[in-house]
């Protein structure tokens, strides 16, 4: 294990260095090739406007893998996360342009846990909306 | 249409192995945007104390999911996959998916539920290695929205 960032000096409220992701089209696209989810409400306007949405939405998966990288770069060792959940209550809408979308994602550590672990909340926004719910990780420490 | 509750416990047979590869895990660090070389630099994991390259945190949904349609299109259950999102995801870790591993996932409907019209299900998915080892167990909560009124 070589995550670090020591346990010892991190407290409740410590907070993670913000990312912000962006995501047009073109990365939908490539998510859904290499994650083999080719729903086409993520590529295909014509059908997402069809069953109700706004515009393509990425894939919630894609946020939620963008989310834990502010905890992944923080400790330097993804394989140091123990836990990993999120709700998915907003989609985030990626218009056909050059700019797409930006997830904003922060973090902060919420409990000291035992065993060297800590929980961390993640909050997630695009457009100014919340777009995960309840999204926590338990990452273990150097 | 309320979902049957006593599918509730019911446990499908697992599913054969996917053999992860060094390379897909390569693809799907690119597709997200991963820079960390723990994911595609052998040598570099070995310095994390991995014997190869490991997975982004998230990779094995893929594999999960794809198990979790054997629950989705039971016919018996008769779930409208059309009407079906993605409530909410969870993963618990016992190590990282990495390169070489030979994995099975063994799906269980944890939970049916109705909500003003909605159907929940809650599936899990325990996925072990090639030794039988437990790897990774994945939550997933699907909503079903209710069917429109004609």
């Amino acid at each position: 294990m070589t995550a670090k960032i020591a346990y010892d000096e991190v407290e409740v409220g410590t907070e993670l260095p913000a990312r912000s992701f962006p995501v047009t089209r073109a990365t939908l696209v490539r998510y859904a090739g290499a994650s083999g989810d080719f729903n086409p409400i993520h590529w295909n306007e014509k059908f997402a406007k069809e069953v109700g949405l706004p515009d393509v939405i990425a894939h919630g998966m894609f946020t939620m893998a963008e989310a834990i990288r502010v905890v992944t770069d923080w400790t330097g060792d993804p394989g140091a996360v123990v836990e990993y959940g999120v709700r998915f209550t907003r989609p985030v809408v990626v218009p056909n342009d050059d700019q797409g979308a930006l997830i904003e994602v922060s973090g902060k550590v919420a409990a000291k846990l035992d065993d060297h672990t800590v929980r961390v909340d993640l909050t997630a926004t695009s457009a100014g909306q919340k777009v995960l719910g309840m999204s926590r990780a338990v990452v273990r420490l150097a | 249409m309320a979902l049957d509750q006593s599918f509730v416990g019911r446990t499908y047979p697992p599913t054969a192995p996917y053999e992860v590869g060094r390379e897909k895990i390569r693809e799907f660090a690119e597709a997200v945007g991963e820079t960390n070389p723990v994911y595609t630099d052998p040598e570099a994991a070995k310095e994390f104390g991995y014997p190869d390259v490991i997975a982004p945190p998230t990779f094995v949904f893929s594999i999960t999911f794809r198990a979790a349609g054997q629950v989705v299109q039971d016919p018996q259950l008769g779930l409208d996959y059309s009407r079906v999102v993605h409530g909410d995801q969870k993963f618990a870790y016992a190590r990282p998916v990495r390169a070489g591993d030979r994995l099975t996932v063994t799906s269980t409907i944890e939970a049916i539920k109705s909500l003003a019209g909605n159907d929940i299900l809650d599936i899990r998915g325990e996925v072990h290695d090639e030794s039988g080892e437990l790897v990774v167990t994945a939550w997933t909560k699907l909503v079903a929205r209710a069917a429109e009124e004609a």
